[in-house]
């Protein structure tokens, strides 16, 4: 007997944290962007903080969208910027909950640098970084993790660079909670973003996402569905392993879970100590006359 | 779905029936609702939205248990489980 179940539309649950006049997004049927968005904010309803204190900071490319599509203070910068914007912000107002939503080819491949001192710094941020594997909205170029051998449409032979490992890169930069989850995982993925964003310091969160109508397309992954089935597939849960252990590399599974969990003073817990600091400034003269 | 060891008072108590309620216009037919709810309470429908996509219809509302897993997972923010 066929049903139709939509007796009476009420509001979606999640349409308080939604610009709702700006939907439907401009995501692609099954792009693994929308559900982590929907775990975003699952996330966020479950932190407890008060909206006013949250923000949300986001560069260019599909997944940069998210600021647009936030009903919170958002921020949609230029391109590879998210990061700069948001250490501004924190620095002004450090009682704000401050996190970036954006795609893997403005962090990482435009913006790559800011995302290493940040971290460094350990400014009190949540990085999110959606990886789709390729710049989706400009027509699928090769992106810093692209694998290799795939094919985009500047990389028609297949790509000969080797991709970068997000979470090794973040653990040696100094992040203090680094976790990669599938899009589809959309328990573990909203657990995740939910320590991430009441952790001090720089919490870096990573998400497999499938790009079906760039990335797929060109690399006959088939449609939406099926790259998410394959993603799912193609994966193992390690949670604790070491961050050099998680390469994406071909006849190898995805490696997911959290892998790092740390504690390490931030960057204002720092700086309100700099006049203590100047006694322990390294290296210290004894040291120097030992030599 | 496989149980492991059953509830001594399975046959006295059931869940209340979950109410899903998808709203069609946001539906860009991407499957995913169907393809992963753990107990196949939705199928792709014939009918087309008004933007043209097959949105899901529940068919078999007996069967669902309410895990929200649906809800989560949309793209579209099109389908939601009621409170039980």
């Amino acid at each position: 007997m066929k049903q139709k179940a939509s007796k009476k539309p009420d509001r979606h649950p999640k349409d308080e944290l939604l610009r709702e006049d700006r939907m439907p997004h401009i995501w692609c049927p099954g792009c693994g962007i929308g559900s982590a968005f929907s775990s975003c904010i699952t996330a966020l309803k479950k932190t407890g903080i008060d909206y006013d204190r949250l923000a949300v900071v986001s560069g260019i490319g599909c997944t940069g969208r998210v600021a647009g599509y936030l009903n919170l203070d958002s921020f949609h910068t230029t391109h590879g910027r998210a990061i700069p914007f948001a250490t501004g912000l924190k620095l002004a107002k450090p009682e704000m909950n401050v996190f970036v939503f954006s795609g893997e080819g403005d962090l990482f491949s435009i913006g790559g640098n800011h995302f290493l001192h940040a971290a460094r710094k350990n400014i009190d941020i949540t990085v999110i970084c959606v990886n789709n594997m390729n710049y989706g909205m400009t027509g699928g170029q090769v992106s810093a993790n692209t694998p290799t051998g795939a094919i985009t449409s500047t990389t028609p032979y297949g790509n000969a660079e080797v991709p970068l490992n997000l979470p090794s890169l973040a653990a040696a930069c100094g992040a203090v909670y680094i976790a990669r989850w599938l899009s589809l995982d959309v328990r573990r993925l909203a657990e995740s973003i939910l320590e991430a964003l009441l952790k001090p310091g720089f919490s870096f969160v990573e998400i497999l996402a499938p790009c079906p109508t760039a990335f797929g397309r060109r690399n006959s992954l088939g449609s939406a569905l099926d790259m998410n089935k394959l993603y799912k597939e193609n994966s193992v849960i390690r949670n604790g392993v070491h961050p050099d252990e998680t390469v994406i590399e071909e006849g190898k599974k995805m490696v997911l879970g959290k892998f790092i969990d740390k504690e390490r003073p931030t960057f204002l817990d720092r700086l309100s100590k700099t006049s203590e600091l100047k006694s322990t400034a390294w290296p210290k003269k004894e040291m120097a006359a030992q030599r | 779905m496989k149980m492991w060891r059953k509830p001594l008072d399975l046959d006295e108590k059931s869940l209340p029936p979950a109410e899903i309620y998808i709203i069609e216009s946001r539906c860009k037919g991407c499957g995913l609702c169907v393809e992963f709810c753990p107990r196949g309470v939705l199928k792709m429908s014939d009918e087309f939205n008004r933007k043209g996509y097959h949105p899901p219809f529940v068919e078999e509302p007996s069967a669902c248990v309410g895990c929200h897993f649906c809800e989560e997972v949309c793209p579209e923010f099109a389908i939601f489980i009621g409170d039980q």
